[in-house]
């Protein structure tokens, strides 16, 4: 069979991907996590990276908000480099001042929320636009109400994190982020942490933001069927790389290569 | 039937004088002041530089961060009274004259600084990483992060340990009677040798430091719980 990561990427948006993987690797030490990662991402799209444990897709988001350094090739964003900087045409690896005007098109949501604990919820949204974007408080105030409200906390906003439940946390995490008003947004297993009763309270809300913003997403995730409702891609990862990607219909219901169709059968029995 | 174990003279003779306490209580209280005086001038420079110095070794400059962890560690590993004496005996030699005021506290503040820089640095890697993660993901800066959300979220599991050492300055001033500076000890000294009467001075300042150490536990665990709650956590 032949090797589906090599096949040039069905891109759906117009043009320029968004967010572009070109043959990047990240190692620890001996240990290759991803080796010559190509990977492109349409904006507005929303792909979901699926794969057991071990096999990078955690990585790939991290690369992507700078959280993790790649040992070789070039990430880029809105079609400028992200992980380098253009001088005289020569690509030379980023400073911490260009990673920090570059890094403000995305955001990111994690596992376990990391809320910052000293702050209400409304504070935690307001931080980033009040002390990095330069707002004024009733702006970034009105902000975060605003999106406190889009996913259904605005009645908890003064609440510290302690006082609320998993996925109460995750819901203000996912307002905090996008109160930076980011290009693109990462969601990193952000229903693994959660008690299943409170799942789809945080599904609901990212399936809100598929159908009604135009916002490009990578998520992570261990929920297949949320996985194949919403996303326009899944790439499966299997050992570092992209063992097979494609739309969720074809890659669920008519996988092609055995190691995909061996994950996707261990999942469904675990189930 | 006891009577053979209360033989007068198998106790010393303490012939406590009312009078003569209440005269000297002024001085002591007076001396007091200067105690808590110099403890707390100690105590604020340790507070500040302590964090200067956790911070800078944390730093990324693999030179600084060697720097000051050996002067930490040898600062820590000399005797407090050696650098008293130091800075005010061999200070003059190399152009630097201190009054026994100013460089006993400045001496002390840096000894408990390398202290208390543990103690922060202690509470700083109890900050969890993901916290630095949330706030790399909000593009925020490392000042900002620092000042932000780390220092304020390190602070309340320092306390404890940042309170065990207000208590160690406090019981470490008499140190500075040795270059002259007046409080408890070098006052209780004086009035001692002025009287030849040495029984109510020094107890009375047993005494006085008994009662400023003591609530200074309960006070400091206060503390802590107002401040985590402050904080809401």
């Amino acid at each position: 069979m032949e090797d589906m990561s090599a096949y040039p990427l069905e891109i759906s948006g117009d043009g320029t991907p968004m967010v572009s993987f070109q043959k990047v690797r990240k190692a620890y030490g001996p240990l290759v996590v991803l080796d010559n990662l190509d990977l492109e991402v349409a904006t507005g799209e929303m792909v979901s990276i699926i794969g057991p444990s071990g096999s990078g897709k955690t990585t790939v988001l991290r690369m992507l908000m700078t959280l993790e350094q790649i040992n070789a090739g070039v990430i880029y964003v809105d079609g400028r480099p992200l992980t380098h900087m253009d001088k005289a045409g020569v690509l030379v690896e980023a400073t911490p001042k260009h990673l920090r005007a570059r890094r403000s098109d995305i955001g990111m949501c994690f596992q376990h929320f990391n809320l910052f604990p000293h702050m209400t919820a409304i504070q935690n949204c307001m931080e980033g636009p009040v002390h990095v974007l330069g707002l004024t408080k009733a702006e970034a105030r009105d902000r975060s109400e605003e999106l406190l409200e889009l996913v259904g906390m605005i009645e908890k906003k003064d609440q510290h994190p302690s006082r609320l439940s998993g996925g109460q946390q995750q819901r203000v995490a996912i307002a905090r982020a996008l109160a930076m008003r980011p290009k693109v947004m990462l969601f990193d297993e952000v229903t693994s942490a959660l008690d299943p009763e409170v799942i789809g309270e945080v599904t609901n809300v990212i399936r809100k933001l598929v159908s009604e913003h135009n916002l490009t997403m990578l998520m992570v995730t261990h929920q297949m069927g949320f996985a194949r409702d919403i996303s326009d891609r899944v790439c499966f990862f299997y050992d570092g790389k992209i063992e097979e990607q494609g739309r969720p219909a074809d890659l669920f219901g008519n996988p092609k290569r055995e190691r995909t169709q061996q994950f996707l059968s261990a999942v469904k029995e675990a189930v | 039937m006891f009577d053979w174990l209360f033989k007068d003279e198998w106790f010393p003779k303490f012939d406590w004088n009312w009078g003569y306490t209440w005269e000297i209580i002024p001085r002591l209280l007076e001396a007091t002041l200067n105690t808590i005086i110099a403890a707390g001038a100690g105590y604020a420079i340790a507070l500040v530089f302590g964090l200067f110095l956790a911070l800078a070794q944390r730093s990324k400059s693999r030179a600084l961060t060697f720097i000051v962890r050996e002067l930490v560690e040898f600062v820590r590993s000399t005797p407090l009274l050696l650098q008293i004496f130091f800075i005010f005996y061999v200070g003059p030699q190399v152009g630097i004259t201190l009054s026994p005021w100013v460089s006993g506290m400045i001496t002390i503040g840096l000894h408990y600084s390398c202290y208390l820089s543990e103690v922060y640095r202690g509470g700083i890697e109890s900050v969890p990483k993901g916290q630095w993660e949330a706030a790399t993901a909000l593009n925020m800066s490392t000042l900002q992060t620092y000042k932000r959300v780390v220092i304020p979220q390190a602070i309340p599991p320092a306390i404890p340990g940042m309170g065990n050492y207000l208590v160690g300055i406090f019981k470490d001033t008499p140190m500075l009677s040795v270059i002259g500076v007046a409080e408890l000890i070098h006052t209780a000294n004086a009035i001692g040798s002025e009287t030849w009467r040495y029984l109510e001075a020094y107890t009375l300042v047993g005494i006085i430091f008994l009662a400023l150490s003591l609530p200074a536990a309960g006070f400091i665990r206060a503390f802590e719980s107002f401040v985590r709650r402050k904080l809401g956590m």
